[in-house]
């Protein structure tokens, strides 16, 4: 069994009395992929940026590799729904962004994992949503973090694209099994790459599910399908005996 | 579709207007509907322009004034860049000076003329002060306001991405800045020529302006528009240069 990574302990964040994490109490294992799903504005972005070292939190606790998290977490990089380039960097320069000695090899590298090698000269501005998004993502993993953190990274791609981008971030997941958190609203998504998904309402964890799926995960399968179902039947208040749905359905 | 212009054309268009305005004014001049005494001809002040340089008077006159201009607009727009700096990454900063500039700001700086000379006399301390007090205030606003808008999500992103200090300031937040900066450098450039002129019209005894004044006593009406025609020049040399570090900085804007 795999090491205890993140720790995260009755944790609780909120702004000007408006309460946004109640309590949440979740361990994370080293080279596991989770994602945590929700309705907007039910905490989950926040969670991330906490376990990112962007906020502070007001109580409990956050333990990164033993050790208590309280200003940013060098460890993790996070990447962001709206990618972030530098429009004034060419691709490969923002991939370098924030390293040192002779990057361009590895930013090369980087580039070429996410099949981009041929626009590393390109302005941020010529390219389309998802291979600003392959670039955002490249950008992040050339740092070998211990932890990726990703909010909602595909929200504002097209469906196809998403889809693409999907089976990428599992490809480049299981090359190097890097503990990773995703924030989505798309249940499908966290069901297509994560390990675990967490389901966050009104600040707290109410589902907490392991999809055991083998890899790479075909959507079309009917298994895949009932593991959405059941997550999205939790987040839509439905009726969620499904065991008497599948019967029902054959 | 509109036909697109290419090479020559494109060149030529922005010209197309002032020749034809000259062209006319030259042949009305000819044809006597515009006395001399009113507006020399054109080829009247080209000749004036053509005796002053062999004399190396137009010479002198132009150097001294570009090098006023020069100087004005390099102290100040110093001052203005590093007090926009200033006060847009430091609080505390912002604080100290920012009311005060901007209540300084809204004082019209050639209302100052009459105090300037009595401090500087007409030296050529009090049109280089003049010049660098006019260019401050633009370049202090578009520098501030620059850097106080630079997208905060962009400055976020850096610091995850282990960006600190100094490198933060030159990856992210004057990049950032740049294009707001650069149209306050224009912007400047305008307020620099209007300040040296009147500076000069009122109280100098060099330089373009000044040519013009000495012209007017002795009725000279081909160095008077010399002198305006080589205002509009310079004028246009500047923006010239402005937009060249436009398009050579903010390519990626493009």
């Amino acid at each position: 069994m795999e090491q205890i990574t993140i720790k995260i302990e009755d944790l609780q964040k909120s702004y000007n009395q408006l309460t946004v994490l109640d309590g949440i109490n979740l361990d994370i294992r080293e080279g596991e992929f989770v994602a945590i799903v929700g309705k907007s504005g039910c905490g989950k972005s926040t969670l991330l940026r906490l376990l990112a070292g962007l906020e502070t939190y007001d109580h409990g606790n956050i333990t990164i590799q033993g050790k208590k998290l309280t200003s940013l977490n060098r460890q993790a990089r996070i990447m962001f729904q709206d990618g972030r380039l530098l429009p004034w960097k060419r691709v490969i320069d923002n991939i370098g962004i924030g390293l040192s000695g002779n990057w361009r090899p590895r930013a090369l590298e980087a580039l070429k994992n996410v099949g981009l090698e041929d626009r590393c000269d390109d302005w941020p501005s010529k390219l389309s949503g998802g291979q600003k998004q392959r670039v955002a993502l490249a950008r992040a993993l050339v740092h070998e973090p211990d932890f990726l953190l990703l909010d909602e990274p595909l929200g504002a791609l097209d469906a196809l694209t998403r889809i693409e981008m999907q089976s990428l971030i599992e490809s480049l997941w299981s090359r190097k099994e890097i503990t990773s958190v995703l924030v989505t609203h798309d249940v499908e998504e966290a069901v297509a790459v994560a390990d675990r998904v967490i389901l966050i309402e009104e600040g707290k964890i109410v589902l907490n599910k392991v999809i055991a799926l083998s890899r790479p995960r075909v959507r079309t399968h009917q298994a895949f399908s009932v593991y959405v179902e059941e997550i999205l039947d939790r987040i839509m208040g439905r009726s969620n005996d499904s065991d008497l749905r599948l019967v029902s359905k054959r | 579709m509109t036909p697109t212009l290419k090479g020559f054309g494109r060149q030529f268009t922005p010209w197309a207007i002032p020749s034809l305005i000259l062209l006319s004014w030259q042949i009305l001049s000819w044809q006597g509907v515009i006395p001399s005494r009113i507006l020399p001809a054109p080829t009247a002040v080209f000749q004036a322009g053509v005796t002053l340089l062999s004399t190396g008077e137009l010479y002198d006159h132009i150097s001294i004034s570009l090098w006023r201009a020069l100087a004005g607009f390099l102290i100040g727009g110093l001052i203005g860049f590093l007090l926009g700096l200033f006060n847009g990454i430091s609080r505390i900063s912002e604080l100290l000076f920012d009311t005060s500039i901007q209540m300084l700001r809204n004082i019209p700086h050639l209302a100052l003329i009459p105090l300037v000379i009595l401090w500087f006399g007409i030296d050529e301390m009090s049109k280089i002060f003049l010049v660098a007090l006019g260019v401050l205030f633009p370049i202090y606003i578009n520098t501030y306001h620059g850097i106080k808008s630079v997208d905060k999500g962009l400055i976020e992103m850096g610091r995850a991405y282990g960006l600190r200090g100094a490198k933060l300031f030159f990856v992210i937040i004057f990049p950032g800045a740049l294009s707001s900066i650069l149209v306050g450098v224009r912007f400047s450039l305008g307020v620099m020529w209007l300040t040296l002129i009147v500076a000069e019209t009122i109280s100098a005894h060099s330089g373009i302006g000044y040519m013009a004044m000495n012209a007017r006593e002795f009725m000279q009406m081909d160095v008077i528009v010399l002198a305006i025609v080589l205002y509009a020049l310079f004028g246009k040399l500047s923006d010239v240069i402005a937009r060249y570090f436009e398009n050579k900085w903010l390519r990626w804007n493009n």
